[in-house]
């Protein structure tokens, strides 16, 4: 039987990887092995998991130095020659081993004004929006994101300018402007734009690039930059 | 430098850019068709010298890119450096006055 | 934790490079540029030596390296623009290669024409 070599980072920040052999199986996933290795090799190995079917978010990890979710990532893609490095995600806190502090991740999406405001009650009926209408189109293109934390692990602006809100915090901002029953959209843009906003984005496209669902987060922060600066060229910003 | 500022400064650079990709290509074009039998400063004077068309042109570009180098400037150094706050502005701002002095100068030179 | 080239290891990511790069050192020839021309105020005989001292073969390939580094910033720049401006579409990845192509054959253009 072929066995993995697989190289874990253990500790936090100050840690360092260590070495398991772990069988090698049919249809194996990349979290497949860190589970084999928790519970049958190292218990005391910690990790992030939910829903095992990319839906949830929660199992991201940098593999063989890319950002990737592992239970939909097929060890048969990754690994070569049987040798996989797996480290917590970049550009984030580490907790411990492969956990990730996500706070400031979820913090910027709060920041980017990320939740929807209402502009009816209970008592209206319900908005009507056509499915074909332009700004729909726009959100659905945008809006099957699990919060998996990979654009912003993959993205060098983050890294480079810590006050910068990220692929994900703005491309959620991108589906709000666009949904038409939502009441707060000039403040969003206001809170998007400028050197820590959509402005500071530099089209390198690592978020589209290594987006587990295939969304270009680069597509709608030039949405918002466009939209920002319509608003503040109509001295509206 | 408040938020409204810092969107200006984008919307400038991308309007600079377009205005540079018109000037930039005709000057690549001008500098390979003029390269062919090798260059003199009578043949770049003759071609520039009270030709208000190329002088016209010229200080476009200047302007251009005196708006252009210092905003991207400022990116960089941001990023790579940490440089940020009113000393960088202020650096970028001698920058953009010292390109458009030097550029002028230079457009002045060959045009008179 | 930090990411390494292997993250980075992508067509646009590239194409970032180029273009910070060359923004960098074109910003940084500029001044250099215009006060050559500069020497044109004092007659022409001072841009006329300036340019035989140009003749070198290794100023020549000086210059290539300009013509290669402001046709890389141009293409890229159109690029930029072109992904920020114009509405998404997947053909749009492909400019990366055409101002690769671009790039290299102002660059041709010269060498041929300087040789």
């Amino acid at each position: 039987m072929t066995t993995l070599r697989v190289k874990v980072w253990r500790g936090a920040e100050n840690g360092r990887f260590q070495e398991f052999e772990v069988p090698r199986l049919e249809s194996q996933t990349v979290l497949d092995v860190v589970t084999h290795i928790q519970r049958s090799l190292d218990p005391t190995l910690s990790y992030r998991f939910a829903c095992r079917v990319g839906m949830c978010g929660s199992c991201a990890m940098t593999v063989n130095g890319r950002a990737r979710w592992t239970c939909r990532t097929h060890v048969a893609n990754v690994a070569a020659d049987n040798s996989l490095e797996i480290a917590p995600l970049a550009n984030l806190p580490v907790v411990k081993d492969l956990v990730a502090d996500m706070t400031l991740f979820f913090d910027k999406w709060a920041k980017a004004r990320g939740k929807f405001h209402p502009t009816k009650t209970r008592r209206d009926g319900f908005a009507r929006v056509a499915p074909d209408s332009a700004e729909r189109l726009l959100v659905d293109a945008a809006i099957e994101c699990i919060g998996c934390s990979v654009c912003y692990s993959s993205c060098d602006v983050v890294a480079w300018n810590p006050d910068y809100l990220g692929p994900a915090a703005l491309n959620r901002a991108w589906t709000l402007h666009n949904d038409v029953r939502d009441g707060a959209r000039r403040e969003r843009l206001a809170a998007v734009a400028g050197d820590a906003g959509c402005h500071a984005c530099h089209t390198h496209m690592s978020c589209s690039e290594r987006c587990p669902k295939q969304l270009a987060p680069t597509a709608s922060i030039a949405g918002l930059k466009r939209a920002t600066a319509a608003a503040a060229l109509k001295g509206e910003l | 430098m408040n938020t409204r500022s810092q969107i200006l400064l984008w919307a400038a650079q991308r309007a600079s850019a377009v205005v540079l990709a018109l000037c930039v290509l005709v000057h690549l074009v001008t500098v390979i068709y003029a390269v062919r039998s090798g260059l003199s400063a009578a043949e770049i004077l003759g071609r520039t010298r009270g030709n208000l068309a190329w002088g016209g042109f010229y200080a476009l570009f200047v302007a251009a890119l005196a708006v252009h180098a210092p905003i991207g400037l400022r990116n960089a150094l941001s990023e790579h450096l940490r440089w940020r706050g009113w000393t960088l502005e202020a650096a970028m701002l001698l920058l953009a006055g010292v390109l458009l002095v030097l550029g002028l100068r230079a457009v002045w030179a060959v045009f008179a | 934790m930090r990411n390494d080239w292997r993250a980075r290891n992508h067509p646009a990511y590239w194409a970032f490079l180029v273009h910070r790069v060359s923004g960098a050192l074109l910003t940084a020839f500029l001044p250099l540029h215009f006060w050559v021309l500069g020497q044109a105020l004092q007659g022409e005989a001072g841009l006329e030596s300036f340019l035989r001292w140009t003749d070198q073969p290794l100023v020549k390939a000086g210059e290539t390296v300009l013509v290669l580094l402001l046709s890389a910033h141009l293409a890229g720049g159109v690029r930029l623009l072109m992904l920020e401006f114009l509405a998404w579409r997947e053909w749009q990845k492909g400019l990366a290669a055409a101002a690769g192509a671009l790039t290299l054959a102002a660059a041709l253009a010269f060498v041929l024409n300087v040789l």
